[in-house]
């Protein structure tokens, strides 16, 4: 089983890199089976497209615009994740969609996405995150390894 | 009447880039390109480790990350007149020739040749045709007709099901599509093969790299890669024979596809040689040092003033002073104060980064980029830029491959087009294609001249910086895949004092300067024709031939369906 946990996003805008720094974490954190990989996406786009190649599994963890408070997480399968995808409010053009949807006409595409969000409170400069987004960081975390224990995967604590 | 039309954002680009345009009888009379995302990476670095600057300025852009690395570690070098091992700079110059392959073919098949290519109308396609019209122009072992047969199937079940993907946004059935539905399927395989191809270019840095998407392999003073002729951990000779094979593989498709595509797609579209000549002075910088200290270049750079090969003014060392002296940033028409006032224009050593967003204003500020000069004058850079000022310097393989390039597209018009042509919107794909396959040589060539070097026993990659007392100034130029980058430090005991980066799209869409002279894309959109304001598919054509990378990447996403695009016309 071939699964990628994929954090973007840019860590010079403070909640913007909310998922690098969550992969960052989840690393530092856990320790992650074999067919469990992990990419720092910050911004890129096709030169993701190959790491992202018949997947069972993409778990996308990234700030999301949902309309709630700051720091409230999401959790976004199934038909909720087209959604996604279609509405690029992303000045970031050439994003995750277009390699997605590149690996859909090669019909490379994953099995399955789950995007794993949070409510930004700033997007001002700076490499820091808020308080408020840091203070549910761990939250977000326990998302994505509660995602990977649904696949089948151990995923452990460090000690 | 006059119209006003408002493309923002501009789509399939990088960053946030916003058009506006005056329309009058057909044509463009009147343009202002303004990037609408602050980039303020500048204030971030104050007072930090010059060491640190590379990883974070490689995070300024999702498409420009390496380039930025090596900018900033090449000019913190500068400041420390610091010289690298030969093998260092070999390993840089491979992966910012992958780079650059990469950005090319991508930028080429995946981003703006949907300008020109509609792909609807390859449904129409005969495959037998078409497969022997890409057999006729090319040795490409992938032109068979069950090939396009296949990918013509393929497309047929992406239309019928609505569901276009990667092909959204693309103006079909635009009265400006001119190509037949062969070339149209022609392209559109190749738009496939391209996917399929640019992945090499992506394993070459990923392994000379350490990691991709982001290289970790930088470092002030060198690479992080220890050499070896046997060691299973490091740079292995059979990792190197690894990259040679893709290498390769690159090669085979740049000379037989991407070449040769550019020039049938540009013999179709003859009339785009007129539009988009704007900016003739051109600046590019050298690029691929031969040895440690970057006095000698592969590949070499300069000036052209006024689109004149013999008035080619060489820049020819690193720091080079007639480069460091000649650029300054204006921001008379740019969202930023400086000190001494609006119609100054400031060295970048003396560089200020200071807001002041004042909302769109036609003849006052409306942009968030500034206005770079060299001499005072505007410039254009970017592949063309680049390659005029190769072959204006003599440089054999640019001739070689320029020189076939204009012979396909004269002999597929059936009308002599000679490098005049080249100052144009499709001039610069052209130029960019020929640019890409120097480049395809060069990297063969540097890899030849590592492992000749670690046959010799040169395994040496890192030499250690030390940061005396006091103020040193430094400047990295590098020639990336949109052109001229610098990134300029002050450095004061061992902390960042001052940081400017100046980067390619700045240069070419930056505001009007201090002087009120407007940047490339300005300049390049005047006379542009519009046929339909409500589908400025034209103004697109000439904006994209840019390559626009607006360097900012917020990307947050929106839950609500909002709609992302608007074109406005007034």
């Amino acid at each position: 089983m071939a699964v990628v946990v994929l954090g973007i996003g840019n860590i010079l805008l403070t909640d913007e890199g909310v998922g690098v720094r969550a992969i960052e974490a989840l690393e530092q954190d856990y320790v992650l089976p074999a067919g469990v990989n992990v990419i720092d996406g910050g911004t890129c786009a096709m030169e993701m497209l190959e790491q992202l190649e018949n997947l069972d599994a993409l778990i996308v963890v990234d700030c999301v615009r949902h309309g709630q408070p700051p720091g409230t997480p999401v959790l976004l399968k199934g038909e909720d994740v087209p959604v996604f995808f279609k509405t690029k409010l992303s000045p970031h053009q050439v994003g995750l969609c277009d390699v997605l949807a590149s690996l859909r006409f090669t019909e490379r595409a994953p099995k399955h996405t789950a995007i794993i969000g949070i409510q930004p409170e700033s997007l001002a400069l700076g490499m820091d995150l808020t308080p408020t987004v840091a203070a549910r960081l761990p939250e977000l975390l326990a998302m994505t390894v509660a995602e990977l224990r649904s696949l089948g995967f151990d995923v452990r604590r460090r000690s | 009447m006059s119209k006003r039309v408002t493309i923002d954002p501009i789509t399939r680009i990088e960053g946030h880039l916003r058009v506006d345009v005056e329309v009058d009888g057909g044509k463009v009379k009147k343009a202002w390109a303004s990037g609408q995302m602050w980039r303020g990476v500048e204030n971030i670095l104050i007072g930090r480790d010059p060491r640190d600057a590379w990883a974070i300025t490689q995070r300024i852009c999702g498409v420009c990350t390496t380039v930025h690395a090596f900018a900033s570690v090449r000019a913190v070098e500068n400041a420390l007149q610091l010289e690298i091992p030969v093998n260092a700079q070999y390993i840089r110059n491979m992966i910012m020739l992958a780079h650059a392959i990469h950005d090319h073919i991508v930028h080429f098949y995946h981003l703006s040749a949907l300008d020109w290519v509609d792909v609807v109308s390859a449904l129409k396609a005969d495959p037998k045709k078409a497969a022997s019209l890409a057999q006729s122009l090319s040795n490409w072992n992938n032109n068979s007709e069950a090939e396009f047969k296949k990918v013509q199937e393929k497309l047929k079940g992406f239309v019928g099901t609505g569901q276009l993907g990667i092909f959204t946004n693309g103006y079909w059935g635009h009265p400006a599509m001119k190509l037949s539905p062969e070339v149209n399927l022609l392209a559109t395989v190749h738009y496939l093969q391209a996917l399929e191809v640019q992945r090499y270019a992506n394993k070459i840095v990923a392994i000379l790299g350490s990691k991709s998407p982001h290289i970790q392999n930088v470092a002030v003073g060198g690479v992080a890669n220890p050499l070896s002729v046997d060691s299973q951990s490091v740079l292995t000779v059979e990792r190197l024979l690894a990259v040679k094979e893709w290498i390769d593989k690159l090669d085979d498709f740049i000379k037989n596809v991407y070449l040769i595509d550019v020039a049938a797609i540009g013999a179709f579209y003859a009339d785009w040689t007129r539009y988009g000549r704007g900016i003739t002075d051109y600046l590019s910088v050298p690029d691929i040092p031969l040895d440690g200290k970057g006095t000698q270049f592969a590949l070499p750079g300069g000036y052209i003033e006024g689109g004149k090969l013999e008035s080619h003014k060489p820049i020819v060392t690193f720091g080079d002073k007639y480069f460091v002296d000649g650029v300054s940033e204006a921001i008379k028409h740019s969202w930023y104060d400086y000190a001494g006032g609006n119609d100054v224009s400031l060295h970048p050593y003396k560089g200020e980064t200071k807001p002041n967003y004042t909302d769109f204003q036609d003849n006052g500020k409306y942009s968030w980029l500034k206005s770079p000069t060299f001499y005072g004058k505007p410039m254009q850079v970017g592949p063309l830029s680049r390659v005029l000022n190769m072959l204006a310097a003599g440089h054999e393989p640019t001739k070689k491959y320029a020189t076939a390039a204009l012979d396909l597209v004269s002999s597929l018009a059936g009308t002599k087009v000679g490098l005049d042509a080249m100052h144009s919107t499709i001039g610069r794909h052209a130029a960019r294609a020929v640019g890409c396959a120097v480049q395809s040589d060069e990297l063969k060539n540097q890899w030849n001249l590592l492992l000749a070097n670690m046959g010799k026993g040169d395994l040496k990659t890192y030499n250690k910086p030390t940061f005396p007392k006091g103020e040193q100034m430094g400047v990295g130029f590098h020639e990336a895949p949109r052109g001229v980058l610098s990134h300029w430090v002050v450095i004061d005991s061992g902390k960042i004092k001052n940081y400017q980066c100046v980067v390619p799209t700045t240069w070419n869409a930056a505001p009007r300067n201090e002087k009120d002279q407007s940047g490339a894309y300005e300049a390049c959109l005047l006379d542009n024709p519009v046929a339909d304001p409500e589908k400025p598919l034209e103004v697109l054509r000439t904006v994209h031939s840019f390559d626009p990378c607006l360097a900012c990447a917020v990307h947050v996403v929106d839950q609500e369906n909002n709609p992302v695009v608007t074109v406005k016309a007034a």
